[in-house]
């Protein structure tokens, strides 16, 4: 993207290039090294004995004749039936984003276009709500929910993580229109406009990077939420990460860490795609913020 | 926007969170104001699989009664914020009378469990925080300069740390670092000691928590940095450029008080999230060395008899030291409103 | 009401030999408990029947959930799988009911041991136990021309031979996490030397006393002998070293010892020299270091009577004599059920019960007692402080909490 007049020495690209590369390494190695791990047993992963077993896989070779072996993953996705977490994953990960960018956007609209002093406090109180850990909140749901009879199900853990994500979203997507300017749909209205209408119209199309970003982030405390789906939902709806946890047992009973693993591995995968269009959707977020000039 | 209007737009958004965090917030606070009925117990020969022995139980036809008469547990104030397990009042006004020094002063403070999870919590929030935003700042500006191609697949790398679950995340590296593992060996070799293990010493496991804190939370930072970025006005840096600021000054001066309001965004999630850290002390089993006032609420409630008050009493405790924490900030945000209408 | 897929092919393997035994309820079942493989075995036995809906939610979460799920009128459990130290949750909330009449009528395949009775009435059926105790190399203890220890303080001799011999570096282990595992392994050892956890009767404390030190200070010595980590080291990663065949003497779960080296990739010597033996004792004492526990079932009090039954006959159908016949299921676990011919690796845990091993006890009050000791501990054991002043703060963590519950005025 750098014009002509931006172009850097080369010592400073060469800085930069070097820092990206450290960084990119510090980043990736230990997920690399997991990958490169999950087709090892046990023993070569953890690699008590000696740390390049993890690498050469020794006793993997011992066991399965070649220092590769696909164990772990037939473990955790045929025996362990890992893809009907996948599958509770994404519905909850999918309603989590769609409710709580729809709530929170309008939410977070409103909270930049109104002057007046309750909207601060609003904020503020938000602010505060977030800072309840969740393990409090969760363990007060547990009595109304079963009395209830909605617990364990899996709309009752996507309500309760929206509402629980509600206060970031908010303060996320306050900062964003604040930096969409007012006159947009100012002008709107003095055409004619109802606020929706000048919402619908002029903001929402150049809303889009900001949307995108408070959407990944609450893609990812859904994907990764341990907390609320471990304990509100029932073993048969649970999703992946109360299912990875469970692979790796408890005091009295054995765990099988490779299906961990494996399945850690396997739930990545699918990230590396949404990011992938995550990232065009920034860049194409460039000619969109354009037009605030 | 008028009042009518707002209400209906923030309408879904504030239902949700007045029915399921506001509510909860204010059975928590009642919650801690009250502790479970003095029980009666009676002394009962159990039997099972190894034997009988005499035991200890609770009388219930006994203890009905006063449960059916206040179900919310006999009200005793502020007590249970003021007992050994929280602000220990009482210990804390024995250690200072009873002081040889500060230095003993503090290390007695240090054996009550708040005080000791709150020396950690704040050295790790206070060190976590500003380095995150550092290097997620330099992380952006250097990823902003790549070649459009690369830039998808860097993005991903550079968003590892975060989205890699915390719980197997750390477990992962938890089993690196020890000191047989690949960074233990590595680390070993770099310190020239091969009997080091960071497990096994309280600063060294300290230090680790913080390492896996910045390298976990970093990408957030560079996230939204970068999208910051992206809006950044190329008139304003051209203006620079025309008179002569170097590149350096171009950062400190165009660039920086740009993303301004992402820092201090970033500054308030980052400050709150690490005042609550509990999944590094987990996924590292910290606890002999790090403990923080989640850890201690999750503690609270996982044991085999579960203390709501307690842990109540913490959360509580918890919601207003995030509330002194962000008041700096939150002052400034004051500000900027007033400015701004 | 929810909706729960069935695991069919758990289903389908057990039903095939037990085609025979019928199993007829006239009302829902819903069970709550653990997740390991023996439990998995009861509750997919349970859901064999006919006639009424059979759900189970085995989880590691259990006991957060298990509580607030039968507290309700009418509970969403109406069964919960515990064992001794989390039945006493239960039984403080009052939220299981007596079992005497379902017992008369439906539990004659019951051995009397596995009868769990309070004062009298019986609350629970126990099917399993379980216990801590001795699992070592036997390879190595020749190497170095020892005998297997007995006691303790045989254990730390041979530690101290391993590692003159250079043998092993860091020849003992055991899970010594700080928090509930190094509270438990406090408790075996404590009642190894003797100690009662509270003065007679009453919820008042008693660690802080010579038996509390003696015990500590074996702990520590012990774990002079294993890896420096030790205080991070669960079950997990004790067994992760025995299995890399670093350690040749570890204390461990009976549960977890029957499938030790089944692991992939255990090298050959560990697989050979793996062998258990009894709990240990200490301090010249007669009882073993070490606790019993048992899992079993409860029915839960607040629900109609045609579901308690329902509960009742299911979960004994899940666990009735013949499930044995199948050599895998014999092996999940140290049965208490009629007929179990114990394996090999259930010699620890039978050695534990015939040697007067000390069940853990069932206090309302112990629970609170074992996480403050998992607590305050640890700095001891780092040698951040004395044993006098730990066990102190011990009993001070503990007296506020048991304040707050009501045990203690």
């Amino acid at each position: 993207m750098a014009s002509k007049a931006q172009r850097a020495p080369l010592g400073l690209r060469l800085a930069t290039g070097g820092f990206v590369v450290v960084w990119l390494i510090l980043a990736a190695f230990p997920f690399l090294w997991t990958l490169w791990g999950s087709f090892k047993v046990e023993l070569d992963f953890f690699s008590i004995a000696d740390w390049t077993n993890a690498l050469t896989g020794e006793n993997t070779e011992k066991v399965y004749g070649t220092p590769f072996t696909g164990a772990g993953y037939r473990g955790a996705w045929v025996q362990e039936e890992f893809w009907r977490a996948v599958i509770n994953t994404f519905v909850v990960c999918f309603f989590v984003v769609c409710t709580s960018l729809t709530i929170g956007t309008l939410g977070g609209y409103a909270l930049s276009r109104s002057g007046f002093r309750y909207t601060f406090w609003l904020l503020i109180i938000a602010l505060i709500f977030r800072a309840m850990p969740p393990v409090t909140l969760v363990s007060g749901y547990l009595l109304p929910f079963f009395e209830w009879n909605v617990w364990g199900i899996l709309p009752t853990a996507i309500i309760v993580l929206v509402a629980i994500n509600q206060p970031f979203t908010l303060w996320m997507l306050h900062s964003f229109f604040q930096n969409i300017p007012k006159e947009l749909d100012e002008s709107a209205k003095v055409d004619g406009c109802t606020q929706f209408q000048a919402f619908r119209h002029v903001i929402v199309p150049v809303m889009w990077p900001g949307v995108i970003t408070t959407g990944l982030f609450s893609f990812l405390l859904a994907y990764n939420d341990f907390v609320v789906t471990a304990m509100l939902l029932s073993e048969s709806n649970r999703t992946m990460i109360p299912e990875i946890a469970a692979f790796l047992g408890t005091t009295q009973t054995e765990g099988n860490v490779m299906f961990a693993v494996a399945a850690v591995v396997s739930a990545t995968a699918p990230l590396f795609v949404l990011v992938m269009f995550f990232q065009r959707q920034i860049v194409s977020g460039l000619t969109a913020g354009a037009v605030k000039g | 926007m008028k009042h009518r209007t707002f209400f209906w737009f923030f309408l879904p958004t504030g239902l949700a969170m007045l029915l399921f965090i506001a509510l909860p917030l204010v059975s928590v606070i009642i919650q801690s104001t009250h502790a479970p009925h003095e029980a009666v117990f009676r002394t009962v020969e159990n039997c099972g699989p190894f034997g009988c022995v005499e035991e200890t139980t609770i009388d219930q036809e006994a203890t009905r009664a006063i449960r059916d008469a206040e179900p919310l547990g006999r009200f005793v104030g502020l007590d249970i914020y003021l007992d050994r397990g929280h602000l220990a009042a009482q210990e804390v006004g024995e250690a200072w009378a009873n002081r040889e020094s500060i230095g003993d002063f503090l290390s007695r403070l240090g054996n009550l469990p708040f005080y000791r999870a709150m020396a950690f919590t704040l050295t790790y929030t206070f060190t976590v925080t500003p380095l995150l935003i550092v290097l997620g700042l330099m992380i952006a500006l250097a990823v902003n300069t790549v070649t459009q191609r690369l830039k998808g697949f860097i993005i991903f790398f550079s968003l590892l740390p975060m989205i890699v679950t915390p719980l197997v995340g750390s477990l992962i590296l938890f089993w690196m670092l020890d000191s047989r593992g690949v960074l233990g060996t590595f680390i070993q070799w770099a310190a020239n000691d091969p009997d080091l293990s960071l497990k096994a010493s309280t600063p060294l496991t300290w230090a680790m928590l913080i390492v896996y804190g910045i390298w976990s939370s970093a990408p957030f930072a560079f996230v939204v940095f970068y999208a910051g970025l992206q809006t950044l006005p190329q008139d304003q840096i051209e203006a620079a450029q025309i008179d002569g600021a170097t590149r350096w000054q171009q950062v400190k001066y165009v660039i920086v008080p740009h993303l301004m309001p992402l820092v201090t965004f970033v500054a308030l999630i980052q400050l709150m999230d690490n005042f609550r850290v509990l999944e590094p002390i987990i996924g590292f089993n910290a606890q002999a060395h790090a403990t923080s006032l989640s850890w201690i609420i999750l503690n609270d409630l996982g044991g085999e008899t579960r203390q709501l008050s307690a842990a109540s009493a913490t959360s509580v405790m918890t919601i207003l030291g995030v509330a002194i924490l962000l008041t700096p900030v939150l002052i400034r945000t004051w500000r900027d409103f007033r400015s701004k209408t | 009401m929810f909706i729960k897929t069935i695991t069919a092919a758990s289903l389908i393997a057990l039903a095939a030999p037990t085609l025979a035994m019928a199993c007829e309820i006239g009302a829902r079942v819903s069970v709550v408990g653990n997740e390991f493989p023996a439990i998995q075995t009861v509750g997919a036995g349970a859901q064999e029947c006919e006639g009424g809906e059979v759900t189970t939610n085995l989880t590691a979460d259990h006991q957060t959930i298990n509580l607030p799920g039968m507290q309700g009128n009418p509970a969403e459990y109406t069964s919960a799988i515990i064992a001794n130290s989390s039945i006493v949750a239960l039984m403080n909330e009052d939220v299981i009911r007596p079992l005497g009449d379902l017992i008369e009528k439906h539990g004659k395949d019951l051995q009397p041991t596995q009868i769990i009775t309070i004062g009298g009435e019986p609350m629970a059926v126990a099917f399993m136990a379980n216990a801590q105790h001795l699992v070592y190399r036997a390879d190595l203890l020749e190497e170095a021309g020892l005998d297997v220890p007995t006691t303790y303080e045989e254990m730390l001799e041979a530690a101290k031979t391993l590692r003159e011999k250079g043998i092993s570096e860091n020849p003992v282990g055991g899970p010594y996490k700080a928090g509930w595992n190094l509270a438990q392994e406090f408790n075996n050892m404590f009642l190894g030397h003797g100690g009662t956890h509270f003065k007679d009767g009453t919820a008042e404390p008693n660690v802080n006393t010579p038996e509390g030190v003696a015990t500590l200070e074996m702990m520590k010595a012990l774990a002079e002998y294993m890896n420096p980590d030790y205080l991070t080291h669960d079950s997990n990663g004790t067994n992760a070293e025995f299995r890399a065949g670093n350690v040749a003497l570890m204390h461990m779960w009976g549960s977890r010892a029957a499938t030790m080296t089944d692991a992939d990739g255990v090298p050959q010597e560990v697989v050979d020299g793996f062998a258990i033996a009894g709990p240990l004792t200490v301090g010249g004492g007669e009882t073993p270091a070490s606790t019993l526990w048992w899992d079993g079932f409860t029915v839960a009090k607040n629900i109609p009577d045609e579901e308690a039954e329902a509960t009742f006959v299911a979960l004994m159908h899940g666990i009735r004599p013949e499930i044995l016949e199948d050599e895998e299921t014999a092996k999940q676990a140290v049965w208490l059920i009629e007929g179990y011919k114990p394996t090999e690796a259930a010699k620890g845990v039978f050695a534990a019960a015939q040697s007067g091993t000390i069940p853990y006890p069932m206090l309302p009050y112990m629970g609170l007692l074992h996480t403050a000791l998992g607590n305050e501990l640890s700095d001891f054991m780092q040698g951040k402080e004395s044993a006098e002043q730990a066990l102190s703060d011990v009993e001070a963590a503990y007296t506020a909490a048991a304040k707050e519950q009501g045990f203690l005025k």
